[in-house]
């Protein structure tokens, strides 16, 4: 190989070129790790080589990444992983009986005893088994099948997986899928991804980000001209909005999704993640369940939760779940063989979702550090959405609702017409280019509304909640000060 | 209901796997045996998979206590762990952020590990350069193959796009390519000639794709997955000259580059053949390689960690593929895990003798398989078998007679899977059918795995001897 092909020059009669490729890769975007990671990503290099800036360190407040802000892990469960791991250890006696329990548990169900060996596809059965029962006993007894459980590789995957099931059709017929305006861009990027037709239904920014019937209503018909919806997605807690639905509002999106003949996909990876007061977690399972059979025998739907998230803040595990409803056993017999072609999720996320669904109990040595910690994490998240809501609101310009969960705000920023133009003239979206200034000036890294989607008009930014509450209250202050200057 | 029915047409028209049957069978079995129902076997011996660690082969101790470092990094404290196991575990938590293994990863990987799989593969191809940026860590290599297949693939276009894939074929890789609405178009291997390559039938399966498809790429897996041969340097030269010339795009998968055992055999990589063939080819040629972290002497499947290496793409379509990987990153003890396959402990390190002494021991026991099943397949007469120079597969022709056949068809079963069938039922040995991976039109094969104890080798083969020799005689 020539140094000029190895640095990337590009070199005539290729067979792979941007004319002729997938032309649905062109489309994909996630913003999440987009340009302005990318750029954050340059600035810390050149802090490394000792070029001078106005601050000493990136904050990379872009990826709802708990522990690479400084959240620990549970102790319980890498106790229990390491013994996974390495087995010779369950004859160490400074690892408590508890974890050694779990850990001996997770091996006999594992090929040669060895978190090394392939999985069954659908996840190993006994994990399968207790997450069916982590649900019952959420959902207050309504049943939950274990052959309705799949496990993945993070609830993307899971979420991936269902839309390449769904999404068919030609022209006309091409299965359009709802998804909230702002949406968590994985679903966007998946569905430019699949050429599926993305249906946008505004949440009501005025109204604490809360969900209207009327506003599903209006996307769906208009939507029907020009593709076949099919799918509804909902995100609860909500990414990038943090609003916790209320349990009419439940109601009302699965009422809708019968009437309309609508598969629902219920992304709940943030329902430990609850803050507000008055505010409650309510599953889509549960409530659909409580609406009685007409709804509970008929209504088709997946519901979707990891370990990344909660107060595991387990990212890079890739573990999750979903749990499909009413689901006919023929298409689920094809999601079994989609599932197949990726082998198998991670086996030690799989065995991290089993300690999380399989939480320590009172009588267990090892429950009250566990509980602790535990607490300890999501009062601190808790604490630190009241403080990035009262903060914000106290600058001109800043308008932030309620974080009532999940562990983002995604605050309003009034733009003068000034920056506005200027972006303009740059070719950048407005907010990308009051964020790459806010990284520029600060060190501070957020990602543009405009990634996200938003009202025409509008702007915003999403910044996670994440730092450590002394870091978050500095870098509160910084926002602040920036967007004062900018806006003068 | 709505959604009956009403499913992806690529998701429908993938292939079951004949595994799903056997599979629900094993399971059955392995309860009746829970149950204390009598069998001729005590427990069922599944070699069906490349799966080293279910087969009974022990994981590396070095590797899995960096795994556990990393995970409880309390365990560094006091003498329990060697110091090279310490210095690794902190170099890596050093690189993660946060100093956690549980937080995500960057795109492509932890870039100080992409780094040591790049350093990896310049010493592997005797110093042709490898640039970083060229390459992107997956959950497993497969999922990195249907990303690459992804961006090949137009499933829109007319006519659809085509990808030339061996027979026999990895089963996984002819399912992504349903999936993603492209068509695979089979090239056949030369099994009288150990599963040869032959140009001229890469050419006669091109051909045959004419006015049925566009080809646009030609997947190669060297060493081979489920026929267990080698590629020479010569056949590779070919088959590069080849893609170059009909503009092909080439996947090389070498998931099994670890894995050489014949004598005469030796790996090397398509990427080093065509850095020595030289400009213009070495400039031109678009090539991806994968490699993985669950085949070799680690055998870590369950990890979910595998790369791929792109080279020659075109820096705009580069940029796409970037986005692309964006969405899903790879499990950090994966990579960690891949850390530790591109760079083991070398001599002088502490943990250097057991790592030696494990990792002889699997190379010593996979070449006593691998001469055992040799010498008792090729003494079967109804079996034969070409010679194993690599991979982690023995997979033998079976010569199956007519009332076999026959009363295969009447089971609604593929010959080859009725056989595997009754070994399951009769012998508590799983298999898999040659069917699952394709085959010349009348003949059979079974796959198995050969990185096993090699006592368990041993009751395999005893237990397949058995089974055969009986199941001859009820169908002669």
């Amino acid at each position: 190989m020539s140094q000029q092909a190895v640095n990337g020059v590009s070199c005539r009669g290729k067979v792979l070129t941007v004319e002729n490729m997938n032309p649905n890769v062109k489309r994909v975007e996630y913003a999440v790790r987009g340009p302005i990671v990318q750029r954050a990503v340059q600035i810390e290099k050149e802090l490394r080589e000792g070029v001078k800036k106005p601050f000493t360190e990136v904050i990379k407040a872009n990826i709802g990444d708990a522990q690479a802000m400084g959240q620990r892990p549970i102790t319980f469960f890498r106790q229990v992983l390491a013994l996974c791991s390495y087995p010779e250890l369950l004859e160490d006696n400074k690892f408590p009986e508890d974890a050694k329990k779990r850990a001996r548990r997770i091996l006999d169900a594992c090929g040669g005893h060895s978190i090394g060996a392939y999985s069954a596809s659908q996840g190993i059965e006994c994990i399968r088994q207790d997450v069916a029962r982590y649900i019952e006993r959420r959902d207050g007894g309504v049943p939950s099948n274990p052959d309705n459980i799949f496990l993945s590789t993070g609830a993307s995957d899971a979420i991936v997986t269902i839309l390449k099931l769904l999404v068919c059709g030609e022209g006309r017929d091409r299965t359009g899928v709802m998804i909230s305006i702002p949406q968590y861009p994985l679903y966007s990027a998946a569905l430019a991804d699949l050429a599926a037709v993305q249906i946008n239904y505004y949440l009501d920014e005025d109204n604490c980000w809360s969900l209207n019937v009327a506003e599903l209503k209006r996307a769906l018909n208009e939507a029907k001209q020009h593709c076949k919806p099919r799918v509804l997605c909902i995100i609860n807690p909500g990414n990038p909005t943090g609003q916790v639905q209320s349990r009419q509002c439940i109601e009302d999106v699965i009422r809708f999704a019968k009437e309309e003949h609508l598969f629902l996909m219920a992304d709940e990876v943030y329902q430990d993640n609850v803050y507000a007061e008055g505010c409650k977690f309510h599953s889509f399972k549960k409530v659909l369940f409580e609406m009685g059979p007409e709804y509970s025998s008929t209504v088709e739907m997946a519901s979707f939760h990891s370990t990344s998230k909660c107060y595991m803040g387990e990212c890079g595990f890739r573990g999750g779940y979903m749990e499909v409803i009413n689901m006919d056993p023929e298409v689920k017999a094809q999601l079994t063989k989609l599932v197949s072609v990726r082998l198998c999720p991670p086996v030690p996320g799989q065995a991290l979702l089993d300690l999380v669904v399989n939480p320590l109990q009172p009588d267990e040595p090892s429950y009250t550090s566990f509980a602790k910690e535990r607490t300890a994490v999501l009062a601190a998240l808790a604490e630190k959405a009241r403080l990035t809501e009262e903060i914000f609101n106290t600058v001109p310009g800043i308008t932030c609702n309620p974080v009532q969960g999940a562990m983002y705000t995604f605050p309003r920023i009034t733009l003068p017409q000034k920056a506005i133009d200027k972006a303009k003239a740059e070719g950048k979206v407005p907010d990308m280019f009051y964020c790459m200034k806010l990284l520029e000036e600060e060190g501070i890294c957020l990602v543009p509304g405009s990634g996200f989607g938003q009202k025409d008009g509008t702007f915003h930014f999403r910044m996670t909640i994440l730092p450590p509450t002394e870091k978050l209250k500095v870098v509160l202050q910084k926002i602040r000060d920036f967007h004062l200057r900018f806006t003068n | 209901m709505s959604v009956r029915q009403e499913i992806s047409s690529n998701v429908r028209n993938m292939k079951q796997m004949e595994y799903f049957i056997l599979c629900r069978r094993t399971n059955q079995i392995k309860e009746e045996l829970r149950q204390g129902v009598r069998k001729s076997y005590r427990e069922v011996i599944d070699v069906s998979w490349g799966d080293p660690h279910r087969a009974g082969v022990k994981p590396l101790s070095f590797v899995r206590q960096v795994l556990a470092a990393c995970l409880y990094p309390q365990l560094m404290d006091g003498d329990k762990l060697m110091v090279d196991v310490k210095e690794r575990a902190q170099r890596l938590l050093r690189t993660c952020a946060g100093g956690s293994v549980g937080s995500y990863s960057d795109i492509a990987g932890i870039p100080q590990i992409v780094q040591s799989v790049s350093e990896y593969i310049v010493r592997r191809d005797g110093g042709a350069p490898c640039h970083p940026k060229n390459i992107y860590i997956t959950p497993g290599s497969q999922w990195a193959l249907t990303n690459i297949l992804k961006v090949l693939v137009n499933s829109e276009a007319s006519p659809r796009t085509g990808v030339l894939i061996p027979v026999p074929c990895h089963s996984t890789t002819i399912i992504s390519l349903t999936a993603l609405g492209a068509v695979a178009v089979p090239y056949y291997l030369r099994e009288e000639r150990s599963w040869a390559l032959e140009v001229e039938e890469l050419q006669r399966a091109l051909d045959s794709a004419k006015g049925v498809c566009n080809p646009v790429a030609l997947y190669i897996i060297n060493p081979g997955n489920p026929a267990g041969y080698v590629q020479s340097r010569k056949c590779m030269q070919e088959v590069i000259r080849f893609a170059a010339e009909k503009k092909l795009f080439l996947l090389a998968d070498e998931v099994y580059q670890d894995c050489v055992y014949g004598k005469e055999s030796e790996f090397v990589s398509y990427k080093r053949v065509l850095a020595e063939i030289g400009a213009p080819l070495s400039d031109t040629v678009e090539l991806a390689s994968f490699h993985t972290a669950s085949k070799g002497l680690m055998g870590e499947c369950g990890l979910r960690a595998g790369y791929v290496e792109l080279v020659n793409l075109d820096p705009a379509v580069m940029k796409y593929i970037h986005k692309l990987f964006s969405t899903n990153t790879c499990p950090v003890l994966g990579q960690i895990a891949l850390d530790v396959m591109v760079n083991p402990p070398q001599p002088g390190d502490p943990s250097y003798p057991l790592y030696l002494k494990e990792t002889q021991h699997i190379r010593a026991s996979l070449a006593e398989n691998v001469r055992r099943v040799e010498e008792v397949i090729n003494s079967i007469p109804s079996f034969s078998c070409q010679s194993l120079e690599g991979g982690a597969f023995a997979f033998p022709r079976v010569f199956l007679q007519p009332k076999a056949i026959e009363r295969a068809k009447e089971a609604g079963l593929q010959p080859d899977t009725f056989y595997c069938m009754r070994l399951l039922e009769e012998a508590g040995v799983l298999f898999s059918p040659g069917t699952e991976y394709g085959q010349k039109e009348g003949t059979y094969h079974i796959r198995f795995c050969i990185m096993t104890p090699t006592d368990t080798m041993e009751e395999i083969l005893k237990r397949l001897s058995t089974f055969h020799k009986q199941f001859m005689k009820e169908f002669s």
